[in-house]
């Protein structure tokens, strides 16, 4: 049957990654699109749509998760080898409890305001299921750089949705951006109101459907069969 | 009667999912059939009940400034609150794995029908988003955060249960095609909150 092949194996010599290759890249861009962590991936949604009424406290938000997706990502990455199979959710949350609580008293001391406004959704991070997803499908199987690299780049994908509805809801209603006035006065006078409605949390569901509703519908590939 | 009142209120007012969009990915992912969400709207009814009435002895005689004073008087101006976060979670992540085995014992049918997604409750936002509530409103004693804790529950398994039961009558209708499956899931959710707004009304 099989020849017993005696000859050891021949050791092929990997060349060394570049630090931006283009794979690498791509996990950098691709959370931001095609594989993005809010709409495609249905990862992190709560605390999405509970603070985007602005846009400063989901900018802060956005930050907050990118560091505690890439900080968590490399430190799962380093030590995947010798986590034990079956407590591996435990080790997990533990480390990213640990970065969270880091990023919490961050907040805390530098802006406390925002920190207020962001009430309880600074201590959901931990269970932001972009992070334990990520951590689950990426950094258990990857080396440091890469899982770096994706967290990073998941993040900006849940930061860009954050952004994007969080514009949407502080322009429409109330006429500002960052606390600048984006709608004139003069408008308001020839009778234009602020939306109430788009302030409520209900729309914030709505904005990220009828974001998904664009998204698909240029690019299909990315439709559901049903 | 306040525990009344916390009940309807978590349940209807500061409903988990249409108040504060807590427990959302599971929320979205699993309500394709009524069957499978009445089983996990059961076990986070459970885990809830369990987990925060834990949580809140422990804030109350662990970590809250000046609650380790039972101990000793030298503890009394010790304040280990910044530790809650890692103290909630594990006790969740414990109490979860205890569901798991003792759903995986008895009803091996709703463990194989649940799959992933019974361990993923310990990473559901509602659960630790209750703690959290918990520690912030400062109930009086363990009963009212007893209560809060099933209330919270109860409305979740309400929410996921009409959302199953929208989304298999859906599946008959003419969506188009871009915005089926998860676009659509969202909107209808959007337009339930928009109802269950009109309970915010409600002063008890």
């Amino acid at each position: 049957m099989s020849t017993e092949t005696t000859t050891a194996p021949v050791k092929v010599k990997v060349p060394k990654e570049a630090l931006f290759s283009v794979k690498n890249k791509r996990l950098i861009y691709d959370p931001l699109n095609d594989n993005n962590p809010i709409t495609v991936q249905v990862l992190g949604i709560c605390s999405a749509l509970a603070v985007t009424v602005k846009v400063k406290p989901s900018i802060v938000m956005a930050i907050a998760v990118v560091a505690v997706c890439a900080c968590s990502n490399v430190i799962i990455s380093l030590i995947r080898n010798i986590i034990p199979n079956r407590i591996r959710i435990i080790v997990q949350l533990t480390v990213v409890a640990a970065m969270v609580i880091l990023v919490d008293q961050f907040l805390k001391a530098f802006i406390f305001d925002v920190s207020k406004q962001l009430s309880v959704f600074v201590g959901l991070i931990i269970t932001n299921c972009i992070i334990m997803g990520r951590l689950e499908a990426f950094a258990m199987a990857n080396k440091p750089w890469p899982a770096f690299l994706d967290g990073i780049g998941n993040g900006f994908g849940y930061g860009l949705i954050l952004v994007i509805v969080s514009v949407v809801r502080e322009l429409f209603g109330a006429g500002e951006i960052m606390g600048f006035r984006i709608i004139p006065e003069s408008v308001y006078t020839a009778g234009y109101f602020n939306n109430g409605l788009i302030i409520m949390p209900p729309m914030a569901l709505i904005i990220v459907g009828i974001y998904i509703w664009i998204q698909r519908s240029r690019n299909r590939k990315l439709i559901e069969p049903n | 009667m306040d525990s009344v009142n916390i009940f309807i209120k978590a349940v209807f007012i500061e409903n988990m999912i249409f108040a504060y969009f807590l427990g959302m990915c599971s929320y979205l992912a699993i309500s394709k059939t009524v069957k499978s969400s009445v089983g996990l709207g059961l076990a986070v009814i459970f885990v809830l009940t369990v987990s925060i009435p834990v949580c809140y002895l422990l804030e109350n005689y662990v970590l809250k400034a000046g609650a380790l004073s039972w101990l000793s008087d030298d503890f009394a101006t010790v304040d280990l609150s910044f530790l809650s976060f890692i103290m909630y979670i594990a006790t969740i992540a414990s109490i979860v794995q205890l569901v798991e085995m003792v759903v995986e014992k008895f009803a091996p049918a709703l463990y194989a029908s649940l799959g992933i997604f019974l361990p993923l409750i310990a990473v559901n936002c509602s659960i630790l988003g209750g703690a959290l509530f918990m520690q912030e409103r400062e109930y009086a004693n363990v009963g009212e955060a007893t209560v809060f804790a099933f209330g919270s529950g109860v409305g979740w398994f309400l929410a996921i249960v009409a959302l199953s039961a929208i989304r298999e009558k859906i599946r008959y209708s003419n969506v188009p095609m871009p915005l089926r499956g998860l676009g659509i899931t969202f909107i209808l959710t959007g337009l339930m909150a928009i109802a269950f707004m009109s309970f915010m009304g409600i002063k008890i």
